[in-house]
């Protein structure tokens, strides 16, 4: 893998294990907040010359196609934003066909996200992910209701184990927990989650908001709700990124307003191995290659450019 | 002044590929044009804009983070005129975004993303012998004045029939050439609908090509019009928008083949592709 040298970071040097995957720097993306494939479109090769996380997570993956929400799909709030963008994607047909060759491509490794409304579409999906090389690592979008029990996957400890223990054996590859922090006691989920043989857990997902229209003071959203994400939320991150750190053993993906490598810092200090950057690449599309050289700076204060002339 | 960078074009000719992070460029002039500001920036890295192509604005000072109120994320503006190593934004104060970058002075700072999205197509094989009519709503008039300089400079023949609320909006005529003027009050040219200069031209000559930009409510009559007399149009949508560089899937509209990502597969998108150009939640 030719990750170090291909990470857009000019001066990011802080190489990082994280379940046996060798990246650059701890930087990568969020899931959903960064397409790789449209960002291609935007600004070409250099995109991917300049390719700003040390790995790549793509958008939720679910096992039927889906358009998404109506819009209009997004509320910007003091310092953050409200999404109800509601998952589009081609389904995993469309994924395997049109968006696994591209990603593949990229010079970094890749994590593919997923998300089921049963266990068995779970199942599905990770299976079919697990004999694929391309891919490094999945991720479980939990963050969505079984429609067999109603319940939210990731918001009840026993859900998430009985998913977690169902596709656990199916695959070889890190399999990483998206928590939700609308769940009463994400600590307890990560917990089960561990212990029913996740590789690592990511959080935290967006927070359940809304807003009303100004005008008619009806929902704006076209989903009605959303998910609040954005510097807001920062705070809240580093609450149950410092809470989950301190009872599972499993390393963490941290993200949550991240906008600076100081925050990045503050989420490893919290115990998170990777930091994950969302809706501050909204801001600016190398936002991810700035905070990891903010964050070099923070660590290495020996790999300083101006440093070796001073010495 | 350099002469910007090198362009690569894609989809068509319709689309300048734009470097991958933002830039922080410096303003230059900020002029008013009765309700509307143009804000003049030197963008010596900046590569040459398509027609209907836009960038993601933030001020560089004080915009979100400061006192933790919005504007948070940057905001879309078309480009209005671009000469080499300069872009050219109109601007309409609707809100804390728009009423934060009216007031930049020139040495201010401002970071562009851009230019973004798929503009207009000035094809010769789709004018094929047509005239142009541009027509233009309020600030929608600022991607037609860039149009305009390519068609004339190309020696099309060119039409632009612009409407505004009252006079003090219509002052932003002065930014097209020659333009024929409708006002909903009545205090500058025709008392009514830039509509109905759209019907009596479509009336006196069917052989046009029509590109329109505007509020909600006059894209969709101008869609309806167009699709009666089976006249093309090409359309130039709004909707909000976080990224600009479809990271974030917020700016779909609906088409006829599903929604999609306004910034990506517009903001300039073939009439006969909608049902309706009335978009939920855009415009003001
Ligand atoms: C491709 C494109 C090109 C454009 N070109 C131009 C141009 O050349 N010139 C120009 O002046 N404008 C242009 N616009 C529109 C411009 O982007 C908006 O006017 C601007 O984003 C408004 O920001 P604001 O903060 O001033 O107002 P906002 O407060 O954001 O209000 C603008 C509208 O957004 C909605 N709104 C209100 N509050 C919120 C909220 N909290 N979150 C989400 N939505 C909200 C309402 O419908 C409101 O009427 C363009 C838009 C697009 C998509
Ligand atoms: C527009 C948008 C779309 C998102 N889509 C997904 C998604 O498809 N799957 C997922 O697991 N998380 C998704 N997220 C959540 C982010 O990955 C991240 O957990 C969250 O936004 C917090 O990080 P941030 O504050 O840096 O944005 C999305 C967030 C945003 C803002
Ligand atoms: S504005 Fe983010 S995808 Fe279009």
């Amino acid at each position: 893998m030719t990750s170090a040298a291909a990470s857009g970071s000019a001066t990011a040097a802080l190489p990082t294990r994280f379940c046996g995957i060798e990246l650059a720097h701890p930087i990568v993306n969020g899931s959903g907040t960064f397409d790789a494939i449209a960002a291609q479109r935007a600004f070409g090769p250099a995109l991917v010359e300049q390719f700003p996380f040390a790995a790549f997570v793509s958008k939720t993956v679910t096992l039927a196609p889906r358009e998404g929400n109506p819009p209009p799909r997004l509320w910007e709030l003091p310092a953050g934003l409200i999404n109800s963008i509601g998952l589009p994607n081609k389904g995993l047909a469309g994924y395997l066909t049109h968006d696994l060759p591209e990603l593949a491509a990229l010079p970094v490794p890749l994590i593919v996200n997923v998300m089921g409304f049963t266990r068995d579409e779970v199942a599905e999906l990770v299976s079919a992910f697990a004999e694929r090389d391309e891919v490094a690592a999945l991720e479980l979008n939990v963050s969505c209701p079984n429609v067999e029990t109603g319940l939210i996957m990731g918001a009840d400890p026993a859900e998430t184990a009985l998913l977690v223990e169902r596709v656990r054996p199916l695959t070889d590859k890190p399999l990483i927990v998206k928590l939700t922090p609308n769940a009463t006691d994400p600590g307890a989920v990560a917990v089960a989650a561990e212990a029913a043989g996740a590789d690592a857990l990511s959080l935290i997902n967006t927070i359940r908001g809304m807003a009303l229209d100004p005008r008619t003071h009806e929902p704006w959203l076209g989903g009605t709700t959303g998910g609040v994400s954005g510097a807001t939320v920062r705070a809240v991150a580093l609450a149950q990124v410092y809470d989950v750190a301190g009872r599972v053993s499993i390393p963490l993906v941290a993200m949550g307003g991240v906008q600076r490598g100081r925050d990045a810092d503050d989420l490893l200090r919290a115990g998170a191995t990777l930091v994950a950057v969302g809706t501050e690449s909204f801001r600016d599309p190398l936002a991810g290659a700035r905070v990891a050289d903010e964050l070099t700076r923070i660590r290495r204060p020996d790999a300083r450019p101006g440093a070796r002339a001073r010495g | 002044m350099s002469a910007g960078a090198l362009a690569v074009t894609t989809d068509d000719g319709r689309r300048t590929l734009a470097p991958p992070g933002r830039r922080r460029v410096t303003v230059l002039a900020r002029q008013q044009f009765g309700a509307y500001a143009v804000l003049r920036c030197a963008d010596p890295g900046g590569p040459p804009p398509r027609p209907g192509q836009f960038a993601m604005l933030a001020t560089a000072e004080r915009w979100g983070g400061g006192d933790g109120e919005r504007p948070f994320l940057p905001r879309a503006f078309s480009v209005l005129r671009a000469r080499p190593g300069e872009l050219e934004f109109l601007l309409e104060d609707v809100g804390p975004g728009t009423a934060r970058l009216a007031e930049l002075e020139p040495g201010d700072g401002l970071w562009v993303l851009g230019p973004l999205g798929i503009g207009f197509s000035v094809a010769a094989s789709e004018l094929a012998g047509r005239r142009a009519l541009l027509v233009g709503g309020g600030v929608g008039i600022a991607p037609l004045a860039i149009l305009q300089d390519e068609l004339v400079a190309s020696d099309a023949a060119v039409t632009a029939l612009l409407g505004f609320r009252d006079g003090l909006h219509a002052a932003g005529a002065a930014l097209l050439r020659d333009a024929r003027i409708a006002t909903d009050d009545g205090s500058a040219g025709h008392a009514g609908l830039v509509t109905d200069l759209l019907t009596a031209e479509l009336d006196r000559d069917q052989a046009a090509i029509v590109y329109a930009c505007g509020p909600p409510p006059m894209l969709e009559a101008v869609r309806a019009l167009c699709a009666g007399r089976a006249v093309p149009a090409q359309l130039a949508l709004e909707s909000g928008m976080a990224c600009g560089f479809g990271a974030c899937f917020g700016c779909v509209v609906p088409t006829r083949s599903g929604y999609v990502r306004l910034c990506l597969d517009g903001p300039v998108l073939d009439a006969d592709r909608l049902e309706t150009a009335l978009t939920p939640g855009a415009g003001h």
